[in-house]
């Protein structure tokens, strides 16, 4: 068994399930507050990523500045998608404004391709050494970089969920939108506010994809693993919408290794996380962590 | 003295049914006004009309003589008014602690902390601490408030909808499914919690309504039949035909 091959793809796979896991997360927070399933959210990544992407390369704005921006822009942004596209929906059945999101998903993708172009851009590097050297494994500076910005991500949802004023009203607008109005609430800025913590959230990921990929439309793809990391965790839990992403990106390192050592069966390990998912919602319907009531009528 | 809450000429319909049918009531400040009816009566259409939840479709509702009407019933509780449901509803997935602080943070003008850490604001916690203790959950600070039991869910409703300071509320059937210590219990504590305030409460149960209300109205068919002192409407021949019958025979 080739033991080093099998560490590197754990690693790779601790790396891109956390940065799921966020990105699940970030799914997760719109669902909570507003039960709308957010089909864009891969889109979001990918428009951060761009963003920043222009920043640094057209106008040379260096990384430090860059990712603020981005993220302030990104806050706006969400703001912005809520009050203009989905506040109108409101009081309309939920799977209309789950459609709105798919045809949003297709139009920033079609946007971007026509702002940025289709082909793959590097991006500018941001630090300067490549590798570092943790327990005398040689890491990627990128990827610790990764770890580290998806772990304070994590807390720092953690702790807004629990602690700040905001989050406490989405957990409220979430159980029940009409007791949270009746406490003072406004349940379209809570709303607007999941929006733009959300889109801000996936930018951060979508730029850690960048820095270590380059930035292309295939970045989307982060919103379609989303999916079974949110659903395996219980679509209204955040901490399982982590753990969901953790198991996910181990899964599909996991499969990868089997593969190239045993099986050789080519690319089929990419969809092994789906079929994880099918397997584990025929044994637990609600996710790992969900609540059973996801659905009342 | 000044009035509360004023209703003038309110109708609502849904398509040619009208529910409320030109009901005008005027609460005064501090009065204790106490709603009841028979089961169709229109009562809790009246309160969800009051607190902003529907729109009247004539008529016009104010609030310490403003009009309120129209105004989304975030903002009518924020100008003080607050309101219970007749239907238990607490945030059952957050501690009783955390119920009661939702409600106390939005009215204690906090309203552009974003990022502030909650933990850290002496007013809150004190507010949120002392109405724990009115209402005698401190034992239950960290319990979800689904585990409760359903008196205790009552109490921390009665909680959370007088935390935030409103001194207008409006409780739709406090007491509905109690029993009867539970109810005495729950009736001695709205009496308490709402010194001072204005309370207007729906209620089916006439041992509450007759000891608890300063005033009361008799809603049937979307009209009120007759407003007056307890020892009034128990005299009212109207009320007795109409509502109290079955019991006075």
């Amino acid at each position: 068994m080739n033991t080093q091959l099998l560490v590197q793809l754990l690693i790779n796979g601790l790396v891109v399930g956390t940065l799921y896991g966020v990105v699940a997360m970030s799914f997760v927070l719109i669902y909570k507050a507003s039960q709308v399933v957010n089909f864009a959210q891969g889109e979001l990544l990918l428009i951060g990523a761009w963003v920043c992407w222009w920043l640094l390369t057209k106008y040379q704005v260096p990384f430090y500045l860059g990712m603020p921006i981005t993220l302030v822009f990104m806050f706006v942004f969400g703001i912005a998608i809520q009050v203009v596209i989905l506040r109108p929906m409101i009081g309309e059945p939920i799977i209309s404004v789950i459609m709105v999101t798919i045809a949003l998903s297709t139009v920033f993708s079609a946007m971007m391709k026509w702002m940025f172009g289709v082909n793959l851009q590097p991006f500018p590097r941001v630090f300067n050494t490549q590798n570092v050297n943790v327990l005398g494994l040689q890491v990627q500076t990128v990827y610790l970089m990764s770890l580290a910005v998806s772990l304070a991500m994590i807390v720092g949802m953690a702790w807004f969920f629990r602690l700040s004023k905001y989050g406490l009203a989405m957990r409220a607008t979430a159980f029940n939108q009409q007791v949270a109005q009746s406490l003072g609430i406004s349940v379209k800025s809570v709303f607007a506010m999941a929006w733009a913590i959300s889109a801000t959230v996936s930018a951060v990921a979508g730029v850690v994809v960048a820095v270590v990929n380059g930035v292309s439309a295939g970045l989307s793809a982060y919103g379609v693993k989303v999916f079974p990391a949110a659903i395996l965790g219980g679509l209204d839990s955040v901490g399982g919408a982590v753990l969901g992403g953790i198991i996910i990106g181990l899964l599909e390192n996991v499969a990868h290794f089997v593969d190239s050592e045993y099986l050789h069966w080519g690319n089929l390990y990419e969809i092994a996380p789906f079929y994880a998912l099918i397997i584990i919602l025929m044994i637990k319907p609600y996710g790992l962590f969900g609540t059973k009531d996801i659905e009342r009528v | 003295m000044s009035t509360a809450i004023e209703l003038r000429g309110v109708e609502k319909s849904f398509g040619i049914t009208s529910v409320i049918r030109n009901v005008n009531l005027a609460v005064a400040q501090g009065e204790r006004h106490a709603l009841i009816g028979p089961n169709g009566a229109g009562k809790s259409t009246l309160f969800n009309l009051i607190s902003g939840y529907m729109l009247p479709t004539t008529g016009s509702i104010l609030l310490r003589d403003k009009v309120i009407s129209g105004l989304p019933p975030y903002q009518i509780n924020r100008r003080g008014l607050s309101r219970s449901f007749q239907v238990t509803n607490v945030f059952a997935n957050m501690s009783v602690w955390e119920n009661l602080r939702c409600a106390v943070l939005w009215a204690a003008g906090y309203r552009y902390a974003f990022w502030k850490n909650i933990d850290n604001l002496p007013e809150v916690r004190d507010r949120t601490a002392q109405i724990l203790g009115d209402i005698h959950l401190i034992a239950r600070r960290d319990v979800p408030a689904g585990l409760l039991t359903y008196a205790e869910q009552r109490a921390l409703e009665i909680g959370i909808t007088i935390a935030g300071g409103a001194d207008v509320i409006l409780l739709d059937e406090p007491t509905a499914g109690m029993s009867h210590a539970e109810t005495e219990r729950a009736v001695a504590l709205i009496r308490r919690l709402t010194e001072g305030r204005t309370l207007l409460i729906v209620e089916h149960d006439m041992s509450v309504v007759f000891g608890l209300a300063d005033r009361i109205s008799v809603l049937v068919y979307g009209q009120i039949i007759a407003s007056g002192t307890p020892e009034e409407i128990r005299g009212n021949p109207k009320v007795r035909e109409a509502y109290l019958g079955e019991e006075a025979a």
